[in-house]
């Protein structure tokens, strides 16, 4: 299957694991992706707030080369939500307002490029892993299944909000990742935060409001008994990763929940050794939730969820059977 | 009952203050701002609404009665995140987070912030865009820590230098090579900005 992509700055950089993981579990799941030609930053959330205009033509000038270099696929791919969010709402806008799309084109023609609005198809990268490539092609490669490991899959914001193309089945409690993670063997905890917000820039530039927020994701995990929270965006796995040190410095608290990218656990899951695919890169160190996955599948017993005892004293209910 | 026809825009524009009116033009699309009913979903819905000095929902009802100075000056934009909860619950369906943007320009345009830290982030995230084609996160953080938190930069380090060690982080920006090109679009592209 081949489609464009584009990696953008951070997968480049602080999202290198990110990056690696997926160059090693491409071939696996059949993805041939083609890199978007010396493409430029999108902008993230920055741009947009400096100057209109010069954003869109910002993302539009990606947007025009990747139509230029689609053969045979009109699908242009990326990892991060920012920068998918920035390529999918460039492309609405421009197709719901004929006069901006002009004005982005004008500008775009100062750079001997062109943009048709509605000619790439924008997905982001779980999007294309669950929908394009299966859940059942994903399980027909797993070779080391994830029993065992406990894992809280967190989609963020921007993935799954505002959805300019209704590409998901909920924009507050999606399950698509959730479904990929159980394809690959793993225990997928009850993770309500899957969609609440990590902070973005707060991070940077009002932490005692990022902190805040931080602390409830990794709490929020760490009280459903997750070994790890599993994410799908760089921005994303740096707040909850790194800045969850600094979040613990300003409470005085003690937090150590691994933050991992899906793709890393594809790979895992693909039997592809830690190091190939970033592992050890991290802040908080995934090792000792790694060491969790058992080589047996979870006895049927204990697989089937029990059910509670109803307590002798409990409302009266009524008997099935 | 006879139907009643859903307002056109022009209709329903004379009710508007000049400023919303303003707001709705500069938003790409139509953000329909003038439907708003002052529910409140939107502030309760927002995960900086506790630090915002307004929640949305109030500073629409000051968007309507046209305090332009007001809200340009309040931090609510700025605090915005982007998790376009309260753009996804909106009964009324208005394009919230894009109006938060068009307000973070026009505050910078008027020069209207109490706090410049936010602002300034995203201004030195722009001026690396426009040198490099690229964003350059040890600048960024730098640049922007000594100029507003110097103290917080220090006991930042150890995570530059985490990342440093864990090859996440480059010490030069690397430089697009169609940098000409990509500066030639985004002038003219202000340029277009500038004219209605
Ligand atoms: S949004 Fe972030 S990752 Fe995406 S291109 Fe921009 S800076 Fe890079
Ligand atoms: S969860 Fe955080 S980083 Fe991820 S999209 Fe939302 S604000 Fe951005
Ligand atoms: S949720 Fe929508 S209608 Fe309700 S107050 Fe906010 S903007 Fe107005
Ligand atoms: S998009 Fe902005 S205003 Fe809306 S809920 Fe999120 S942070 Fe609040």
């Amino acid at each position: 299957m081949k489609m464009l992509f584009y990696p953008g700055c951070s997968m480049q950089r602080t999202a290198r694991p990110y990056l690696d993981s997926l160059m090693a579990i491409r071939e696996t799941i059949g993805l041939e992706l083609e890199e978007v030609a010396d493409w430029n930053c999108c902008g993230a959330t920055e741009y947009m707030s400096v100057h209109r205009v010069p954003a869109l033509a910002l993302v539009g000038r990606n947007l025009a080369i990747a139509s230029r270099q689609a053969e045979g696929t009109d699908t242009l791919t990326a990892g991060c939500s920012a920068c998918y969010l920035n390529l999918a709402k460039t492309d609405q806008q421009m197709r719901e307002d004929p006069r901006l799309a002009a004005k982005v084109n004008d500008a775009l023609h100062a750079g001997g490029l062109s943009y048709a609005a509605g000619s790439l198809k924008v997905r982001h990268l779980l999007d294309v892993v669950c929908n394009d490539v299966g859940y059942e092609a994903v399980q027909a490669k797993v070779v080391r299944p994830l029993h065992g490991l406990r894992l809280a899959p967190y989609y963020g914001c921007q993935v799954v909000r505002p959805d300019p193309d209704s590409r998901w089945d909920d924009r507050e409690h999606p399950t698509a990742m959730d479904r990929l993670l159980r394809a690959l063997g793993a225990d997928v905890v009850d993770y309500p935060l899957k969609t609440q917000c990590c902070g973005g820039h707060m991070t940077v530039i009002g932490p005692d409001v990022a902190y805040g927020l931080i602390r409830r994701l990794v709490h929020g995990a760490a009280t459903a008994g997750a070994d790890a929270i599993v994410t799908l965006c760089p921005m994303c796995q740096l707040n909850l990763d790194a800045y969850q040190i600094e979040m613990n410095k300003h409470y005085g608290t003690s937090y150590a929940i691994p933050v991992l990218y899906f793709t890393q656990l594809m790979g895992l899951a693909f039997g592809k050794a830690p190091a190939e695919l970033g592992i050890g890169k991290e802040f908080v160190p995934a090792a000792p939730a790694l060491s969790r996955i058992s080589d047996r599948p979870p006895a049927a017993e204990a697989a089937k969820k029990k059910r509670r005892p109803r307590a002798a004293d409990g409302l009266p209910m009524p008997r099935m059977g | 009952m006879s139907a009643v026809p859903s307002p056109s825009a022009a209709d329903r524009a004379p009710e508007c203050s000049a400023f919303l009116r303003e707001v709705m033009d500069a938003t790409p699309g139509d953000s329909r701002l003038n439907m708003c009913i002052q529910c409140g979903t939107c502030g309760g819905s927002c995960p900086a609404g506790p630090e915002m000095d307004h929640t949305p929902r109030r500073l629409f009802a000051m968007i309507r009665s046209g305090l332009r100075d007001a809200v340009l000056r309040s931090n609510t934009p700025w605090y915005c995140v982007s998790c376009y909860f309260c753009t996804v619950r909106c009964p009324q369906q208005i394009h919230i987070t894009d109006v938060m943007y068009t307000l973070k320009g026009m505050a910078i345009g008027a020069q209207l912030y109490r706090d410049n830290s936010p602002p300034d982030f995203s201004q030195t995230f722009v001026d690396y865009v426009e040198h490099y084609g690229r964003s350059f996160e040890l600048g960024l953080a730098t640049r922007f820590s000594l100029r507003h938190h110097p103290l917080s930069l220090a006991s930042m380090a150890p995570m530059g230098l985490g990342m440093l060690r864990r090859g996440r982080m480059e010490l030069v920006p690397h430089r697009i090579e169609g940098m000409a090109q990509l500066t030639r679009i985004l002038d003219r592209a202000k340029a277009l900005e500038a004219t209605p």
